[in-house]
C-alpha cells in the first residue's frame, strides 16, 4: 500500500508505473488494474474556475487514507492499492487525485477503486476552496458523497 | 486542563486562526467546547470533530492533553 499528500504537481501515470514496479512486479497473479484519475475542472456551477487551493489535517489525512484502503484491500481481496493526493495550491487540469488498485479479477479492482473513492470523499480531512472571477469560496459537501460522521 | 485545539478551512478563516491552546474545565464536551469558542461568531453550519485524529461525537468528554480538531464536512477528491 501507498499513500502519498503532494504539495507539489506530479505525475500520476509515472507514480503508478513506479508502484506497480517496484511493490507487483513479481506477481504474477495480476489479472486486472483499475485506475481513478480525478483532475481540476475550468468550471463550476458555471463560473470559470481559476485556481483550486486543497488544505489536509496533516497526519489525521494519512490516517484515514490508510485505514480506507486497508478496508478495500480486505474487502475487496485485491493485492495492493496506491492512493496520491494533492494539497496545495492547483490549476485547471492538474490531478487532484490518483487512485489505483490490481486484483485477479476485475470486479474486485473496479469496486475497491470505486469504494476508496467515495470513502475518501466523505471521511478523508481534505477540503477545496475555489478562486474565480468573483473571488473564492470554500465548495460545500459533493451531493452524491455520503457524510455519516457526527456532526454536532 | 490543557487541550489543543485545530480550526480547519472555513472554520479556520471564521476563527482566524489555525491552533490554539487553551486551559479548560474537566469534563468539558468536545460539543460544549465549539459552543464556547464560537460564541462570537455564531457559526450555524455543520461541524465535525477529531479528537486525536479520529471522529468523535459532541459528547465525547475531553481529557488533558487532547488535540481537538474542528472542520466542516470533507470536499477532497
Amino acid at each position: 500500500m501507498k499513500i502519498k499528500i503532494l504539495d507539489e504537481k506530479f505525475d500520476p501515470w509515472q507514480e503508478i508505473v513506479e508502484f506497480k514496479r517496484n511493490e507487483l512486479q513479481n506477481n504474477s497473479s495480476i489479472g486486472a488494474s483499475s485506475i481513478f484519475l480525478g483532475t481540476v475542472r475550468d468550471f463550476n456551477d458555471d463560473e470559470k474556475v481559476e485556481s483550486l487551493f486543497l488544505e489536509h489535517y496533516p497526519d489525521m489525512t494519512e490516517k484515514y487514507l490508510t485505514k480506507i484502503v486497508d478496508d478495500a484491500i480486505k474487502k475487496h481481496k485485491i493485492f495492493d492499492g496506491l492512493v496520491i493526493h494533492r494539497v496545495g495550491e492547483l490549476r485547471p487540469t492538474d490531478p487532484i487525485v490518483v487512485v489505483a488498485t490490481w486484483s485477479e479479477h476485475r470486479e474486485n479492482a473496479f469496486d475497491a477503486t470505486r469504494e476508496i473513492m467515495e470513502s475518501l470523499k466523505s471521511e478523508a480531512p481534505l477540503w477545496k476552496k475555489e478562486t474565480n472571477a468573483k473571488g473564492f469560496r470554500w465548495l460545500q459537501v459533493d451531493k452524491e458523497a455520503a457524510v455519516d460522521n457526527v456532526k454536532t | 486542563m490543557n487541550i489543543c485545539v485545530r480550526y480547519f478551512a472555513s472554520i479556520k478563516d471564521d476563527m482566524g486562526m489555525g491552533t490554539v491552546n487553551i486551559q479548560v474545565d474537566d469534563d468539558i464536551t468536545a460539543g460544549n467546547l465549539f459552543d464556547q469558542l464560537t460564541s462570537e461568531i455564531q457559526y450555524n453550519g455543520t461541524v465535525l470533530i477529531a479528537v486525536n485524529h479520529e471522529y468523535v461525537d459532541c459528547s465525547y468528554k475531553l481529557k488533558d492533553g487532547d488535540e481537538v480538531a474542528y472542520f466542516p464536512p470533507v470536499t477532497g477528491g
